[in-house]
C-alpha cells in the first residue's frame, strides 16, 4: 500500500490560497487502483490531502491528480451533478464525487472504489454500456403514430397535471447509482435494473406516448421488473431524487391492472 | 408462462395460505397445544373431510408459493439458458414431490391407513 | 475472471443488509425468513408423515420436536411467519403502486418519497406484530 505525502510547499502553498476564515485539514483519500488487464484485485493508494469544508471527493480526486499523482483515472465532466459521469463508491456507498462534500462523510478516512456492478475500465472509472444498452432497449422516446410534426395536426396537449406524472423520471442522469446500490444487480447480469426500468415508466407515463403495450411486454420477462423486489436501494443512492423505486411500482400496477 | 402470470400466482397462493394457515394454527389452539398434537386428535382432523381438504388446499399453495420463491432467488443468483431451465423445471418437480408427498400423508391417514 | 472484471458485488452485496435504510433491511429479512419457512414447511411435511407409521412412531416423532430445542425453532418459525406475511401484504400492495406516494417535483435534498416513514412504519410494524406472535407463541408453547 503505498502512502503520498504532500510535499511541505505545496500544503503552504494550499493553505495560502485557501480563505483566511477556515483552516484546511488534512484527510487521507484512499483510492482504488485497478487495472483489468494486468491484475484483478484493485490495491488501494493512500494520499494526505488538505481540504476545506466545501470541498468535494471529485476536488480531492483532482488534487491528487495534479499535484501527487496524475495517472489515476476517473471521469468526470460538468462537476455540478448534470453529466452522471463521477458515479463511484464513496465510503461503501454509491455517490456523485463532485455532489458529496468530504465535511459530509464525517470520516478522516475516504475511500473510494469503482462502483460496483459495472465492468471496470480503470481505477474509478467503469463501462456503461450494458447499461446504455438497456436504457435503449426500454425505447426512451415517444411512440405515437400522430406526430405534432405532420401537416395538419393540432399541438399536443399536455396539461401540467399529466407533465407530473413523468416529470421527475425525466431528471435521470444516467450516472447509474441506482443500478449499483440494488440488491438483484449484484448478482443477476441479466436484470434490466432499475436504470432502465425507471425509464420504460417515464415514457409509459407520458400521456402522448402509445408504447405502453411494447413496453410492458419488454419489461414482463423472467429478468425483468419482477426481479425488483422494492428494496429501495436505487431510490436511496439517486442524487437527483428520480425515486427509481416508485417508477417501478408504478409501472408494475400496470401490469397487475392497477395502473390505467 | 409470462412472468407476470406467474407473479400474480405467486401473491394468491400468499394471499390464500395466510388466511388458511391461520385457520390451521387456531385448531391447534382450540385446545392445549401438547393435546391437540396426540395421536388421537390428530387422527380425528384428518378424519375430518372438510379439514383434510383444507390441508390439501395449503399444502399445494405453500408448495407453489415456497418453490416459486426459491426459483425467483436462484435465477437471480446465477444465469444462463441451461441453467434458468434446470432451475424452472426443477422448482416445478419439487412441488410436485412436496405435494404428492404431502397428499399421501392427507390421503392415507384420512382413509385409516395408519 | 469475467465476474470479477464486471465487478459484481455477489451474494455479499445481495445478503448485506447494511448501507441502503430500513427497506433494504425488510427486503433482507424477507427472503431469510422465506428460505426459513420452506425450509420448515418441508421439515413438517416430513415430520406429520410419521403418522402413517402408527402411534409409536407419532410419539417417538413427538419426543424429538415437542423438546424445548423445538419449541424454540417453533417460536422462531412463529416470528418468521408472522414477519413474511406482514412486510409480503406490504411489499404487495406497494408492488400494485399503491402507497408509495405521487410523482411530483423533486425538491432539495431529494429524498424519495416511495422510501416515506410510511413504509418504514409499516416494516416496523411487522416486526412489532412477529415479536407479539413469538412472546404468545412462547408462552403457549413452554406454558404446556
Amino acid at each position: 500500500m503505498a502512502t503520498v505525502e504532500v510535499p511541505k510547499e505545496e500544503k503552504d502553498a494550499h493553505a495560502a490560497s485557501a480563505p483566511q476564515q477556515s483552516e484546511p485539514k488534512t484527510i487521507t483519500l484512499r483510492i482504488a487502483r485497478i487495472n483489468p488487464s494486468e491484475q484483478h484485485e484493485p490495491k488501494f493508494e493512500e494520499f494526505k490531502i488538505p481540504v476545506q469544508k466545501w470541498t468535494t471527493v471529485l476536488e480531492a480526486i483532482l488534487f491528487v491528480k495534479q499535484n501527487l499523482d496524475h495517472s489515476v483515472a476517473v471521469r468526470y465532466s460538468c462537476r455540478q451533478a448534470s453529466c452522471g459521469s463521477c458515479g463511484m463508491k464513496i465510503n461503501g456507498k454509491p455517490r456523485l464525487a463532485c455532489y458529496t462534500k468530504i465535511s459530509e462523510l464525517d470520516s478522516p478516512v475516504i475511500t473510494v472504489e469503482p462502483m460496483n456492478n459495472f465492468p471496470i475500465i480503470r481505477d474509478l472509472a467503469v463501462d456503461f454500456k450494458q447499461m446504455f444498452a438497456t436504457h435503449k432497449r426500454m425505447k426512451p422516446f415517444v411512440i405515437n403514430e400522430e406526430s405534432e410534426v405532420k401537416p395538419g395536426t393540432k399541438e399536443f396537449v399536455q396539461k401540467p397535471e399529466d407533465l407530473e406524472k413523468f416529470l421527475q423520471f425525466s431528471y435521470c442522469i444516467k450516472c447509474g447509482l441506482c443500478n449499483s446500490a440494488c440488491p438483484t444487480m449484484s448478482t443477476d447480469k441479466s436484470f434490466i435494473g432499475p436504470q432502465g426500468l425507471a425509464q420504460a415508466y417515464r415514457y409509459t407515463a407520458d400521456n402522448r406516448d402509445k408504447g405502453k403495450n411494447e413496453r410492458l411486454k419488454i419489461v414482463d420477462e423472467s429478468h425483468g421488473i419482477w426481479r425488483c423486489h422494492f428494496a429501495g436501494s436505487c431510490s436511496y443512492v439517486c442524487p437527483k431524487g428520480v425515486d427509481p423505486a416508485m417508477a417501478i411500482q408504478l409501472l408494475r400496477g400496470y401490469l397487475l391492472g392497477f395502473g390505467k | 408462462m409470462r412472468e407476470s402470470i406467474i407473479m400474480k400466482i405467486h401473491y394468491g397462493t400468499a394471499l390464500g395460505a395466510v388466511a388458511l394457515v391461520a385457520v390451521h394454527i387456531l385448531m391447534r389452539l382450540s385446545q392445549n397445544f401438547s393435546d391437540s398434537l396426540s395421536y388421537k386428535n390428530v387422527l380425528v382432523n384428518y378424519h375430518l373431510l372438510p379439514y383434510a381438504l383444507m390441508l390439501e388446499v395449503i399444502l399445494v399453495l405453500l408448495s407453489v408459493h415456497g418453490f416459486n420463491g426459491l426459483r425467483v432467488i436462484l435465477l437471480e443468483l446465477k444465469q444462463g439458458r441451461s441453467y434458468e431451465r434446470a432451475i424452472n423445471y426443477g422448482s416445478i418437480a419439487a412441488m410436485a414431490v412436496l405435494i404428492a408427498y404431502g397428499s399421501r400423508t392427507i390421503l392415507m391417514a384420512g382413509m385409516g391407513v395408519s | 475472471m469475467a465476474e470479477r472484471l464486471s465487478n459484481r458485488e455477489g451474494i455479499k452485496g445481495m445478503a448485506n443488509p447494511t448501507r441502503y435504510g430500513m427497506l433494504r433491511v425488510a427486503y433482507w429479512l424477507q427472503r431469510l425468513s422465506g428460505l426459513g419457512l420452506l425450509a420448515y414447511l418441508i421439515g413438517h411435511i416430513y415430520e406429520t408423515s410419521t403418522i402413517l407409521n402408527g402411534k409409536a412412531a407419532w410419539d417417538n416423532m413427538l419426543s424429538l420436536t415437542e423438546t424445548p430445542g423445538g419449541h424454540i425453532v417453533l417460536v422462531i418459525v412463529i416470528g418468521m411467519c408472522v414477519f413474511h406475511t406482514g412486510n409480503g401484504i406490504r411489499v404487495m400492495i406497494s408492488e400494485g403502486g399503491k402507497g408509495i406516494g405521487r410523482p411530483g417535483q423533486p425538491e432539495y435534498p431529494y429524498k424519495a418519497v416511495s422510501l416515506s416513514s410510511k413504509q418504514r412504519l409499516c416494516i416496523w410494524v411487522s416486526i412489532a406484530l412477529a415479536a407479539l406472535a413469538m412472546m404468545y407463541g412462547a408462552g403457549v408453547l413452554f406454558g404446556n
